[in-house]
């Protein structure tokens, strides 16, 4: 009885299709033949792009650095191969637009020859900054999919005390099985990076929660974590967006982050299975973070799989190891079907934040004739950010923006649960994202209009001091030239 | 009885009210509307002339006298003009609203011969530049209000549309279905 006066530990969510079954049950692929090119994308993550250090023409060799990271808030790219630099030049980003980006042009030479790595023995004898920095100099990202630096993360938690540490193992998106295999083949690795990270955080505890349709995933993670008492592995119910870090935290701890708080302040911090692996690799062998796991699949897929790749393979190469028909394909996705992102072509790069690359064909596409909202509900009740999602986009049609701001429209994940159950297809989270997009917009016009009022003023200001100034001169000339001319008078009338 | 005096206390009541506000209307006369200056500051302050009007008080002042529409301010695009008729209580077509093409001014340097006349007019010193050197346009400055433009004796100063860069892409918003040619 006392259970309904708790408050409730997830919230909205959908039960979507999950589609994993075609990849989960085979072994990763390591055997993927070596692009003859990379494209290597200078922006990989959250903050300022790397700056290249290389120049066109340089030979250069496995795990050496190309960019550094520019900023508080970045990552290196370190090459993913030996081979040639053939150019550093925009190409087509891995996003909706396929707009360009910054990219260094790897031609492998197959050597695959690695630079000098330098392993760490006894990486708990070292202090915590140094595996943070070392954690930074590999590159590593949040595998998750937010790329947010790794290296930062473990800063943040030393400074803020976290008490947990949270391993995100859900992988709630359907079809991605990426972090499933690499648990289920690799926990010892994870479960070393984990050690690390708390090392690096220096926090004592950690908690592994994985979605119970994983149960192998969590059978190897629980025998691999079991000489460590401080890392409990749990298994969470499956149900999207249970890999949302708020709504993670509110289950596996109870806490609630406060809208515009970040997770560490209130003293947990989320990271990615994957992360964890790149973590281990990065302290025990010295190797940054060249590669991935990804999962290829959907309908127009013959042979699905998860398949580790080094960063800035083609999606092409991937589609044609993968025997993906391209005609079938109706939609290329990078990321879950739910929060991934469709890609116009596939002669974009894999990145460090591709979880997984989707050709869809349109059996798998919702139906996309939108009709009326007919007030049904479904989205408020699936919103795992307590938001109502059909009057935000009632305002946004109609470009009250601000009212959908003052709704909790900062606070959409774009999950797209709401989307998912619009039994009318109303493209709810394409409306929250023009929204954010544009409530942005005007904030940076807003923002110009102050700096050019500012600009203004400083102008004028400066052009009424010039003003004045050659008024002072005028005024001090003339001054000097009566001086000069009653001296003359004087030494007239003295002769 | 009572309904005598409540008329007669009443009636003198407003003729004593209304002495009072007539005396305060001619004392305590606002010289010009405090809408204005609101509006004023609403413009973005840069004396661009766009709007046909000679700077952004002359600007305020029409929108007051009702002479021109809340739409009038082409570098503040419809957020503007959202702004400005909430504040007038005047109904507004969105639809109607262009949104501003961005341009910004950029410098050829083939043909820049480092006279200095753009960056003596720029309102906002966007454009650096010293006697004989080439000049340059800082982007983020440039209201786009093309008095450069103007001065410029080799046309090397043109107007160019804002790059689309995936720093600021945005996603478009849903098209009706009802209405297959809304904009987008």
């Amino acid at each position: 009885m006392l259970s309904l006066f708790k408050k409730p530990r997830i919230v909205g969510g959908v039960h979507a299709e999950p589609h994993k079954s075609a990849t989960a049950t085979k072994a990763i692929i390591t055997h993927f033949p070596l692009p003859k090119k990379l494209y290597i994308p200078l922006q990989q993550h959250v903050g300022k792009p790397a700056e290249p250090l290389i120049r066109v023409g340089d030979h250069v060799l496995k795990g050496q650095l190309l960019a550094y990271s520019q900023g508080v808030i970045s990552a290196p790219v370190h090459a993913p191969s030996s081979g040639l630099i053939l150019d550093v030049n925009d190409y087509p980003a891995p996003h909706p637009s396929a707009l360009p980006i910054r990219m260094i042009v790897l031609e492998t030479d197959g050597k695959d020859e690695w630079i000098t790595t330098q392993p760490m023995d006894d990486p708990f004898q070292s202090s915590a900054e140094i595996i943070s920095l070392r954690v930074g100099a590999a590159g590593i990202v949040g595998l998750g999919g937010a790329t947010f630096p790794t290296a930062v993360k473990l800063n943040m938690g030393r400074e803020n005390h976290i008490d947990t540490l949270i391993i995100n193992g859900a992988e709630c998106e359907p079809y991605l099985s990426c972090d499933d295999r690499l648990m289920q083949e690799r926990a010892d690795q994870i479960i070393d990076g984990v050690r690390l990270m708390l090392h690096g955080m220096e926090t004592d505890n950690a908690v592994v929660a994985i979605e119970d349709n994983k149960p192998q995933a969590f059978l190897a993670m629980h025998t691999a974590a079991l000489p460590y008492s401080f890392i409990k592995v749990i298994q969470i119910p499956t149900r999207y967006p249970m890999g949302w870090d708020r709504q993670l935290i509110r289950y596996v701890t109870g806490k609630e982050v406060p809208a515009g708080c970040r997770s560490s302040e209130i003293g947990v911090t989320i990271h990615n299975v994957g992360t964890a692996h790149a973590v281990h690799h990065a302290i025990r062998y010295g190797r940054p973070l060249l590669g991935r796991v990804i999962t290829v699949a959907g309908g127009a897929v013959k042979k699905p799989m998860n398949v580790e790749v080094p960063l800035g393979t083609l999606i092409s190469e991937l589609f044609d190891f993968c025997g993906v028909e391209i005609e079938k394909t109706a939609r290329i996705v990078m990321g879950g079907p739910m929060m991934g992102e469709s890609l116009p072509h596939t002669g974009l790069p894999t990145v460090k934040a591709t979880s997984g690359i989707l050709a869809l064909t349109q059996d798998e596409l919702k139906d996309t004739e939108e009709q009326p909202c007919i007030r049904c509900a479904s989205c408020l009740s699936v919103c795992p950010a307590g938001l109502r999602p059909f009057d935000m986009a009632n305002n946004i049609r109609i470009n009250q923006l601000d009212a959908a701001v003052d709704l909790g429209l900062k606070d959409c994940i774009s999950c797209g649960c709401c989307s998912y159950v619009c039994p009318s297809n109303i493209p709810l989270v394409q409306y929250f994202k023009y929204a954010s997009g544009e409530v942005m917009a005007r904030q940076q016009a807003q923002h110009k209009a102050e700096q050019t009022r500012r600009l203004m003023e400083s102008r004028n200001a400066r052009m009424e001091r010039i003003a004045q100034q050659q008024r002072d001169e005028e005024i001090a000339r003339l001054a000097a030239k009566a001086e000069r001319e009653k001296l003359k008078s004087e030494q007239e009338t003295v002769a | 009885m009572y309904v005598l005096s409540a008329i007669v206390s009443l009636t003198l009541l407003g003729l004593f009210l209304g002495f009072l506000l007539g005396i305060a209307g001619k004392f305590l006369k606002v010289e010009s509307s405090p809408i204005i200056d609101e509006l004023e500051s609403l413009l973005p302050g840069s004396q661009c002339g766009q709007c046909g009007f000679p700077g952004c008080r002359p600007a305020a002042e029409a929108l007051v006298e009702g002479k021109a529409s809340a739409s009038l301010c082409p570098p503040g695009g419809s957020a503007l003009a959202e702004q400005i008729a909430a504040l007038l209580g005047l109904e507004l077509d969105l639809s109607t609203v262009k949104e501003p093409e961005l341009l910004v001014a950029r410098v050829s340097e083939a043909t820049c011969t480092g006279c200095t006349r753009c960056f003596k007019v720029c309102p906002t010193d966007a454009i650096v530049g010293a006697p004989k050197q080439i000049h340059a346009v800082v982007a983020d400055a440039c209201i786009a209000c093309k008095k450069c433009v103007d001065v410029c004796p080799t046309e090397c100063l043109q107007m160019h549309p804002i790059e689309v860069t995936l720093r600021n892409w945005r996603w478009h918003k849903p098209v009706l279905p009802e209405a297959g040619n809304a904009v987008c």
